[in-house]
């Protein structure tokens, strides 16, 4: 165990500042804030999966995906097909033309359940299709891609219109998918009301002890052989692999991880929203995710999960106050993270109590700026 | 009465309004007897929430809404409010996105506590919210037309569902320019994909017609080369459009471009209104229908009053759609019915809201049906140059029908 | 397809045929922008349709001055609308290379981000100074309509105008990038930057006018479409997908790849569009464009010194 705990935590205010966000999101705001805003700081927590995700991604292995969203949204859809169905039982459907559907299915005229919506009838397999679903097809993509050495920029814009194409799919099969509308009026899960005070407090803290699960497992990928590796990558592609390491399938897999991820988020935010929507799948929210990411700190897993907390916090108040200054902000926190902070939130304050040897050497690392185009070196320390 | 020596202009129409009701500023009822529920309601003041796009992809076509309701509003309040009570707004951003559209209606009924709500534009939105304010028990006054298929205790809705604009505009066109062959086109999603069903049925069943190509594009998609190129082989009596939002703009160019114009072509739309119009400019429209309920040019003294009204506030340049007009209506008939039901209850309201009618609309007489849409009229309009619509057809009142029989 | 006659088939396919053209044409001017800078610098700007509003929006302002001030020079105006939405974004680009890119080449993905924070801001101030509403520029007669080679056969001259305009870019900048002297400098420093600087040549300004160029190209792109779109705050990110996918599957480095993707997915997507309804469309073309790049990442005509 001690071990362990030392596998996890480098240092001791790590371990702290570990627990006290975990006791922070368990006691403190379940007891300080009312329900309906416990359900949103909810709600931005599943943004926190992807977030994680994009640490080992992006932050780790130096693979930036724009399409984030999609796996998201396959998690999400999984979770609402099932929630769909159980929603749409022939009494309450009685009004349509075909009862026992969805209703979206029966305003196109679609008279009976299309055969790979069957099995989402079944909850254990709607679990393990949120799991494997992104996960295989994230798998599919990346293999394709990394084989042949696609990387930086590339990947980044394949990513991004996938996103696209998905979006556009959900939107031109709309009596299969709910098209732009989304699946929407969900209430019930294995009936269980969702949209109850109580189911919404219990959903809030599946939410927070899955993160924090997913999150200690994140942290245990970064500080064993293969986060090292994930970091040589990024940094020496061409090393690694001449030292025998497949680096296709390290990538495949960390990217099909991150979509698995990304997927057990999207459900969760199914079930604390009560609907899903392409809206939230497309190429807008997967910059929005990375986003998220890049505020909090990239290399720093609890960083992630506070930046998805920040920015979507301030997006909700800010937007509730000065809607036309929101934009302005996101736009210019975002530029400023990026050009002076590329470490994020969690980057700073790591910083603050350590040595001023290592401040020094952040600060001479930063202003090493070769003009020369070599990718991968980014300015970024690699400690934890 | 007391209103009748106020002589603001803006206040005639106010007043007009309140002959139906009787309660005014000089015998207010007690707040604990006309709120039970623990709506935001004090001995002074009622607050109701507002939620649009004022930011994002939908903020073009929300922004006439947003006007309207305020100007409703604003002319309530001046002629003594609702039960003698100022309406307050808090003024939410649904920002496109509509996730952000169901956490901001969460937001104004749990938190602000809301009398009413009035607001949403696209379906996608309302949807959003709809399960938060049939949880919540609020209520809201949705503007748009839109595609039918659904009625709900907690919502009003102002707008036309999908017969009502459609069944009457194909009939008339179908007169008029005995039109047997139509292509149909929209943008991909639930309204356009719901009215061009409907419409397909009544041409096919009713009219006898054929449909001869029926294609959804993406919104947002600029490019209409290929369709054109479609459109001018199949050589449709009948172009019959609901395409929205920028490709609207898109399309209506390329058609003027590719020399499909109105003396070569007709071309019926239910997408495109004054709002519209503004970015798509009156040369490439001129000669084109649209089938709506309510036109700027409208000639009654209601209109005239509401459009001067408008034009006051939001300056000469400014123009009033279908939708506009419909988000007008939301305070207007919200009022009526509190002042019937001598309550802002929400129960009260719904209960007391079937068979309201409003004389002083601009687009003229509507009455509310116990399906919580209103009766309304058709109307036909010719778009000219200057971007305003000369109205060739006016139909009787309509009766709403959300699940239409034979059209599914 | 029995039921027409041979002589309406002729003309649709010819009809068919110039809307295949001319949407490449669209591609193109949105590419060669982003082309240049990414092929000089690695960059993808993410503000590249938001350049393109840029450009759009200052053909309404001029639209609208003409329009108050001078109506005579109605029929003129648009031509001049043009150099001036060139110079506008020019000059905003270089002010943008200058206080951000600059400090980012070492890391593009960054710049990828950051460029996505700008055009936030870009969007905002939009919406700001020419409010949410779509806006329409009124354009000259002689743009509008079609040309009506014969009864059925009609080619919009807006079409004819926009791949004009994109030959006439497109050979402009070949020319520039071969003929000139800046062109010299510009290829060198892609091909060996430290080298390029130990000969006195000035990277720094190099970049800064191929940024200003890149994104000043954007702007006659913008310009161009107010022929066939409407421009709104956000009508840049409708096209930035589109022209992403032109760019990288040309290639990097290469106009010419950028010239023969352009073509290649125009003639797709106008050909599946035509076959298949809307959506499906679109959706098959990307399918398709994203399925090659699978298979071959390089694009059509690959760079030798490709910084990967």
């Amino acid at each position: 165990m001690p071990l362990l705990f030392r596998t996890l935590f480098k240092t001791r205010g790590e371990a702290l500042a570990f627990g006290g966000f975990l006791l922070l999101l368990l006691v403190v705001l379940p007891l300080a804030l009312p329900v309906f805003r416990l359900n949103l700081v909810g709600k931005y927590l599943t943004f926190g999966f992807v977030a994680i995700g994009l640490v080992l991604l992006w932050g780790r292995c130096g693979i930036l995906s724009l399409g984030q969203g999609v796996f998201f949204g396959l998690g999400g859809y999984c979770m609402a097909m099932f929630l769909k169905l159980e929603a749409s039982d022939p009494v309450t459907t009685a009004i349509q033309s075909t009862p026992g559907i969805p209703d979206f299915m029966d305003w196109n005229q679609i008279t009976k359940l299309p055969m790979y919506w069957e099995p989402f009838k079944s909850l254990p397999f709607t679990i393990f299709a949120i799991f494997v679903v992104p996960a295989v097809i994230a798998f599919i993509i990346g293999w394709a891609l990394f084989r042949r050495r696609v990387g930086g920029v590339y990947f980044a814009i394949i990513t991004q219109s996938i996103a696209l194409i998905f979006s556009l799919g959900i939107d031109g099969n709309q009596g299969y998918t709910g098209g732009r509308n989304g699946i929407t009026d969900l209430r019930t899960l294995c009936g269980w009301d969702i949209r109850s005070e109580n189911a919404q407090y219990i959903l809030y803290f599946l939410c927070v002890v899955l993160l924090f699960t997913v999150a200690l497992g994140a942290k245990y990928i970064i500080n064993t052989r293969l986060g090292r590796v994930l970091v040589a990558i990024r940094d020496r592609e061409d090393r690694v692999r001449f030292s025998g390491y497949d680096v296709a399938m390290i990538r495949a897999f960390i990217f099909a991880f991150a979509a698995m991820l990304s997927g057990i988020g999207g459900a969760l935010f199914v079930l604390q929203v009560g609907f899903m929507s392409p809206s939230i799948v497309g190429i807008i929210p997967s910059i929005e995710m990375v986003i998220f990411t890049a505020v909090g700190g990239r290399l720093s897993v609890l960083g992630a999960i506070l930046g998805c907390l920040i920015v979507n916090f301030g997006k909700t108040t800010f937007s509730e106050a000065y809607p036309d200054l929101w934009l302005y902000l996101m736009g210019g926190t975002f530029i400023a993270v990026v050009m002076f902070f590329p470490n994020g939130l969690a980057g700073l304050l790591e910083k603050i109590p350590t040595s001023k040897g290592k401040y020094a050497a952040l600060f001479a690392r930063f202003k090493k700026t070769t003009p020369v185009v070599t990718t991968k070196t980014t300015p970024i320390s690699d400690e934890n | 009465m007391k209103l009748k020596s106020l002589s603001h202009h803006f206040l005639k129409v106010a007043a007009l309004a309140l002959a139906t009701a009787t309660a005014t500023a000089q015998d207010k009822l007690p707040t604990a007897q006309v709120n039970t529920t623990g709506l935001a309601v004090t001995d002074d003041t009622v607050t109701v929430g507002q939620l649009h796009s004022a930011t994002g992809t939908m903020a073009i076509s929300e922004t006439g809404s947003i006007q309207a309701e305020q100007l409703a509003i604003d002319q309530i309040n001046a002629a003594g409010g609702v039960l003698g009570r100022q309406i307050k707004v808090i003024k939410e951003d649904g920002a496109s996105d509509w996730p952000t559209f169901a956490e901001k209606a969460k937001k104004l009924l749990v938190s602000d506590k809301v009398g009413t709500v009035f607001g949403c534009w696209t379906s996608a939105s309302r949807k959003a919210v709809l399960p938060v304010f049939e949880k919540e028990n609020g209520m809201l006054y949705y503007p748009t037309f839109y595609e039918g298929l659904e009625q709900s205790k907690n919502v009003i809705y102002t707008g036309q569902e999908a017969t009502q604009q459609i069944i009457a505009g194909l009939d008339w066109i179908a007169k008029e320019k005995k039109a047997k062959t139509f292509y149909l086109i929209g943008s991909d999603y639930i309204w356009p994909r719901t009215s061009m069903k409907i419409a397909r049925k009544h041409i096919e069943n009713v009219l006898k017609g054929t449909v001869v190509g029926e294609e959804f594009y993406a919104l947002g998609s600029t490019s209409f080369g290929s369709l054109i190129n479609k459109i001018k082989l199949k050589k449709p009596d009948v172009i019959y459009a609901a395409v929205v939002g920028g490709s609207n703009v898109s399309f209506y160019k390329q058609l003027a471009a590719a020399g499909i114009n109105a003396s070569k072509q007709t071309l019926l739309t239910i997408s495109v209104t004054e709002d519209e119009v503004l970015g798509i400019g009156g040369e490439n429209l001129a000669g084109f229908y649209s089938a709506m309920k309510y036109f700027q040019s409208l000639d009654n003294p209601n209109n005239v009053e509401f459009v001067k009204a408008f034009k006051a506030k939001y300056g000469k340049d400014s123009v009033i759609g279908d939708v506009t007009q419909a988000g007008y209506l939301g305070p207007w008939l919200w009022k009526a019915a509190v002042e019937k039901a001598k309550s802002f209850d929400i129960d009260k309201i719904v209960e007391a809201s079937p068979g309201l009618e409003l004389t002083t609309a601009p687009e003229g007489y509507v009455k509310l049906h116990p399906n919580h849409h209103l009766w309304s009229k058709l109307r036909i309009g010719q778009w000219q140059k200057d971007g305003q619509a000369k109205v060739l057809y006016e139909s009787e009142l309509i009766e709403p029908d959300p699940f239409p029989k034979g059209y599914q | 397809m029995g039921e027409y006659t041979s002589e309406e088939l002729q003309s649709i396919f010819i009809m068919q045929g110039f809307s295949g053209l001319s949407l490449f044409s669209v591609l193109l001017l949105m590419g060669l922008g982003l082309a240049l800078i990414f092929g000089q610098m690695g960059v993808i700007n993410m503000a590249h349709g938001e350049f393109m509003a840029l450009g759009a929006y200052t053909v309404y302002f001029c639209s609208h001055l003409t329009e108050t001030y001078a109506p005579t020079f109605g029929p003129y105006y648009f031509v001049a609308a043009i150099g001036l939405a060139f110079v506008v974004c020019a000059a905003l680009g270089a002010l943008v290379e200058w206080l951000m890119i600059r400090h980012l080449y070492h890391r593009p993905l960054d710049t990828l981000l950051a460029t996505w924070g700008l055009s936030l801001i870009l969007q905002q101030s939009y919406r700001s100074i020419f409010g949410a509403r779509e806006v329409t520029p009124t354009l000259p007669e002689w743009l509008m309509g079609s040309y009506n080679v014969k009864e059925g056969l009609d080619i919009p001259i807006n079409g004819m105008f926009v791949l004009g305009l994109s030959i006439v870019v497109t050979i402009a900048l070949i020319t520039f990038m071969y003929r000139s002297a800046f062109g010299l400098r510009l290829r060198a420093t892609v091909q060996n930057r430290k080298m390029s600087a130990a000969v006195g040549i000035n990277t720094g300004k190099v970049d800064r006018l191929a940024f200003a160029l890149g994104c000043g190209i954007a702007g006659i792109a913008g310009a161009a479409f107010t022929t066939i779109g409407s421009t709104g705050p956000d009508s840049g990110s409708r096209y930035i997908v589109d022209a992403f996918l032109v760019v990288v599957s040309g290639g990097t480095a290469s106009l010419l790849g950028c010239l023969a993707s352009a073509f290649g997915i125009a003639q797709a997507q106008s050909i599946l569009e035509f076959f298949l309804e809307g959506t499906k469309g679109k959706v098959a073309t990307l399918l398709v464009i994203v399925i090659a790049l699978m298979i071959r990442p390089q694009g059509l005509f690959p760079s030798k010194v490709r910084g990967n």
